[in-house]
């Protein structure tokens, strides 16, 4: 038997710039690493010296599809720091707005970029080509997130209504009530939506480490909460560190972070087998119908789990804008204290965990962010190991695109990553 | 442009949010795909068309080596090369680097930096190939976009007011953050695109779409210290999205001269 070498050049229907490569020496997969080269851009390097009052902007450029999770995950470390909480209010405003991206990016990954591989086709618009309704239908409740984005953040992509103690204007009561329409729905499509990916057809897999994921009392963690595991371990977000170390592996050139030592699993997969219990009885009959249990550890599965989150965003952006009061100020003032604080939230692929340094007088000392895609990537290398050797019989052709798909499957977010890993600039 | 023509999308270093904007156009995505052949936009398909492209919309920034030589090969397969972005148009917000120690940013970031292949700065497209139309902000405006690309496919030239955010604010009747309330406000400076999203929202413009032509930054940076900003601020506030782009701004005098 010959060695097999395969590699992707450039992953489509990913966030940002991945590569693949798979070596198989006498039937055994000796290579399976997921590349890196999205080139570097030093956030951490230069938030040092600047205005605490600044991270939330800076910190969403890391990424124009989760920006945020990155405002939210960078605010909760600094109102750590200072000891502040904005109220209820406010909090519930913070909570509509990440709904609107989870419903945004979940929409944008399971039409645009995971569906395709299921209907074996290269992209969205060749599915419109057929089934053009479904095509309109995704669109149509992307476009309800990014409204609830626009009109809370003020931009769907880089939100600039957002600051450090809550919003710097409040909307109206009427304003938030003209989402009804749109939402309600929003609610319908994304119902169908679980209906329509639970129809296809998914290789049986599991993943088999641990999970990871905010976990709140009181609902369906999203913008803030403790860290959970699906050992049963449960910690505040700073603790952080000391379980998530990043470290080198040998065969690879990008850090790895594990969880007491061990591989680990963050996304929608481990949202949900932590936390499905709290999700609405609507979310929780639509998960039950498309055939989803308490738990799910399947991958490509992850579509459906997807399809039910953006369902329970919908309708959670629905209850609060119901129960909406519009706060006499849209925010708190946060004075600066010296100190370290740390925060945590939900991004649509993960939990996303920023740690601030700051002085005195509010200037960054130090700044650590650990975005989901590089707690993932120890656990995306080994499903693409394992799926590997488990498809050899496959031609080349055809276990080079299911070794796309196993790390489609995760919604990789490299451009999030590449800050954060190290990385080769090998393009294969 | 015979037959359809085509689209490519290429990514340099930066977030996404720019070629993420092509996708945000919910509404017109289906019929804008019916006029154009997408045939190069990896993070949307996996269909891969070899070029040449007649439109090529070009998002982020220069920052290694090997990026580029990959401009210069990216210029020569399209005919009409747009970019699209701050980090495009101004070498973005990683252009924060530009001028500090890279050595020592990469130790900060990196455990083996000697793994990172990286330059020393980051630079617009234009400082390496010729650019023909540049899109502004952080990120683009959508209706800017969709009005460039139709425009281009009918052969016109879009119609992108180089004028200041102030014309935007005044046109939407907002009540001026800095007269009203002395917000510091790039306002006046700022090119005009966005459609005055933050006085809107009752906060200073902080410049996301890079200097209006003809911006006057030195009037600017006294006014933002006479409203009370620190001038450490004031050159950070004027730094962070767009490069050195609001420093090199010409001025255009009172006579009209420049």
């Amino acid at each position: 038997m010959t060695d097999r070498r395969l590699s992707v050049g450039a992953l489509a229907r990913v966030e940002g710039e991945g590569a693949l490569r798979i070596v198989v020496a006498d039937r055994q997969v000796t290579a399976a690493e997921l590349r890196i080269y999205e080139p570097p851009r030093f956030f951490e390097a230069f938030l040092r010296g600047r205005s605490y009052t600044e991270v939330s902007d800076i910190t969403s450029r890391v990424c124009g599809i989760c920006p945020v999770a990155y405002q939210t995950s960078a605010w909760n470390a600094v109102e750590d720091v200072c000891g502040v909480e904005p109220g209820q209010d406010i909090a519930a405003l913070r909570r509509l707005l990440y709904c609107g991206e989870w419903i945004s990016s979940h929409a944008l990954h399971i039409y645009l970029l995971h569906a395709p591989d299921f209907l074996g086709l290269p992209d969205g618009i060749a599915l419109a080509n057929t089934r053009r309704d479904v095509v309109e239908r995704g669109l149509r409740l992307k476009k309800a997130g990014n409204t609830i984005l626009q009109t809370v953040g003020g931009r769907a992509i880089h939100p600039v209504n957002p600051r450090l103690g809550g919003f710097h204007r409040a909307p109206t009561v009427a304003e938030l009530r003209a989402l009804e329409g749109p939402l309600r729905q929003a609610l319908e499509d994304a119902l169908e939506t679980v209906r329509w990916v639970s129809s296809f057809e998914f290789p049986d897999v599991e993943f088999d480490g641990e999970l990871l994921a905010a976990h709140h009392p009181e609902h369906y963690a999203i913008e803030n909460g403790q860290v959970a595991t699906s050992g049963g371990l449960r910690f505040p977000a700073h603790r952080f560190p000391d379980h998530v170390v990043e470290h080198q592996v040998q065969h690879s050139t990008a850090l790895h972070a594990t969880l007491d030592g061990a591989r680990y699993l963050t996304g929608p997969l481990a949202r949900y087998s932590i936390n499905s219990a709290q999700l609405s009885p609507m979310a929780k009959e639509a998960a039950a119908a498309a055939g989803l249990g308490t738990t799910c550890r399947n991958p490509y599965r992850s579509i459906v789990v997807r399809a039910v989150e953006a369902a329970y965003a919908v309708e959670e952006a629905l209850r609060l804008i119901r129960a909406y009061r519009r706060p006499s100020r849209p925010y708190v003032e946060v004075p600066p204290v010296a100190g370290t604080g740390h925060g945590i939230s939900e991004a649509p692929r993960g939990l996303l965990y920023h740690r601030y340094r700051l002085d005195a007088d509010g200037v960054i000392e130090s700044a650590t962010i650990i975005p989901p895609t590089s707690q993932n990537q120890a656990a995306m290398e080994d499903d693409l190991r394992r799926t590997a050797a488990g498809n050899l019989h496959l031609d080349d052709a055809a276990l080079t695109a299911l070794c796309e798909r196993t790390i489609r499957n995760h919604d990789p977010c490299i451009s999030c990553a590449a800050h954060f890993l190290d990385l080769t600039v090998e393009r294969l | 442009m015979t037959g359809t023509p085509s689209l490519a999308v290429f990514k340099f270093a930066s977030c996404d949010g720019c070629q993420l904007t092509l996708l945000d156009c919910e509404d017109e995505l289906l019929t804008l795909a019916g006029q154009v052949r997408i045939a190069h936009f990896t993070e949307a398909s996996s269909q891969v068309l070899p070029g040449p492209y007649d439109i090529a919309l070009v998002e982020g920034s220069i920052t290694t080596a090997e990026d580029a030589e990959r401009i210069r090969r990216v210029r020569d397969q399209c005919t009409t090369l747009v970019t699209v972005g701050a980090c495009a148009t101004a070498g973005g917000i990683q252009a924060l680097r530009n001028g500090a120690d890279i050595e020592e940013f990469r130790a900060v970031v990196y455990a083996s930096p000697g793994y990172i292949d990286t330059l020393a700065t980051s630079t617009p497209i234009s400082a390496h190939v010729p650019v023909d139309l540049e899109l502004r902000g952080c990120p683009i405006d959508r209706t800017q976009l969709l009005e460039t690309i139709s425009a281009l496919l009918v052969g016109r030239r879009p119609d992108l007011p180089d004028t200041s955010v102030c014309t935007e604010c005044k046109r939407r009747g907002l009540t001026c953050v800095t007269v009203a309330e002395a917000i510091p406000c790039l306002g006046p400076v700022t090119h005009a695109g966005c459609g005055a999203l933050c006085p809107a929202v009752n906060r200073g413009c902080y410049g996301c779409f890079g200097p209006m032509t003809g911006a006057n930054v030195p009037a600017m940076a006294e006014r933002l210290r006479e409203v009370g900003m620190r001038p450490r601020t004031v050159d950070l506030v004027l730094t962070t999205f767009n490069g050195s782009a609001f420093h090199t701004a010409v001025p255009i005098t009172r006579t009209g001269h420049r």
